[in-house]
């Protein structure tokens, strides 16, 4: 029993540094600020996650202690972290930041033409 | 009525907010036999008004929160010199604390300390500070 709770608090950790490291591969190495946002946002907040989540276990099991602030810091993570992606990604294309040369498909902007059109039409 | 800028971080931080109160609120009262204590929770309480700051306007702030941080400031600053100088008037020096036991019908065995009277005046004055700092940056036109 033991073994095997060790054997998994190795795991949600190593997963979640492997993870971090992925993100940070992803944000040095992608074309343009969505995708790299895209790496950022979504690995490195899964990767967090399962480090808290190892860090949990480890205190409960070894030292019997119910550590409620590292649940609420796994909540909150996941709850806050998705959004700041979100606004940092309409920040930039608010502010006109291109897309990647390659990328072709844009519905945001052909949505807000038709909104300008539909503004001056009124 | 004002049209909602951005609809995702509106209704996430409804929720947050009580998140963030919530923990602020914890760091204050375990100070004594944890990490935490006045200040931080004050900052953290301050956080969570600059917050909503960033989430709505000045104008829609002030209406949710009619405060005037000067005044709570001042409020903060008479309870840590109250509970500092009422000890003179048990011939003891100034910011000598006393500390009980009190037994509470639900709550059970209390240890109750003045500090925590003078730790709610820092609480008070950290968040009336920084709050009157960020205000009279943000409404600097």
């Amino acid at each position: 029993m033991n073994v095997l709770v060790n054997f998994l608090i190795g795991f949600f950790i190593l997963c979640g540094a492997l993870l971090c490291l992925i993100a940070s591969f992803g944000v040095i190495r992608l074309p343009d600020v969505y995708t790299r946002n895209h790496a950022a946002s979504k690995a490195a907040t899964l990767g967090v996650m399962l480090i808290l989540l190892g860090t949990f276990l480890y205190f409960f099991t070894l030292e019997g202690h119910v550590n409620s602030r590292l649940i609420l810091g796994i909540a909150f993570l996941f709850m806050t972290s998705p959004i700041s992606g979100h606004l940092i990604n309409r920040a930039a294309y608010n502010s006109g930041v291109k897309l990647w040369d390659q990328s072709i498909r844009d519905d945001l902007r052909e949505y807000n033409k038709k909104m300008l059109n539909k503004s001056s039409v009124d | 009525m004002r049209q909602p800028n951005n609809m995702i971080l509106e209704t996430a931080l409804k929720l947050l907010l009580f998140f963030i109160v919530l923990f602020s609120i914890y760091i204050f009262t375990a100070g004594h036999y944890y990490p935490g204590g006045g200040f931080i929770g004050g900052l953290m309480t301050a956080g969570a008004i600059v917050l909503l700051l960033i989430t709505y306007d000045i104008k829609t702030v002030q209406k949710i929160l009619p405060v005037d941080y000067r005044i709570v400031t001042a409020i903060g600053l008479l309870f840590s010199i109250g509970t500092s100088a009422g000890a003179l008037f048990f011939n003891v020096p100034f910011l000598t604390h006393v500390f009980t036991h009190v037994e509470v019908p639900v709550l059970g065995d209390l240890a109750l300390h003045t500090a925590t009277i003078f730790d709610l005046g820092v609480y008070f004055v950290v968040i009336g500070v920084t709050m009157t700092i960020i205000l009279t940056i943000g409404e600097d036109e």
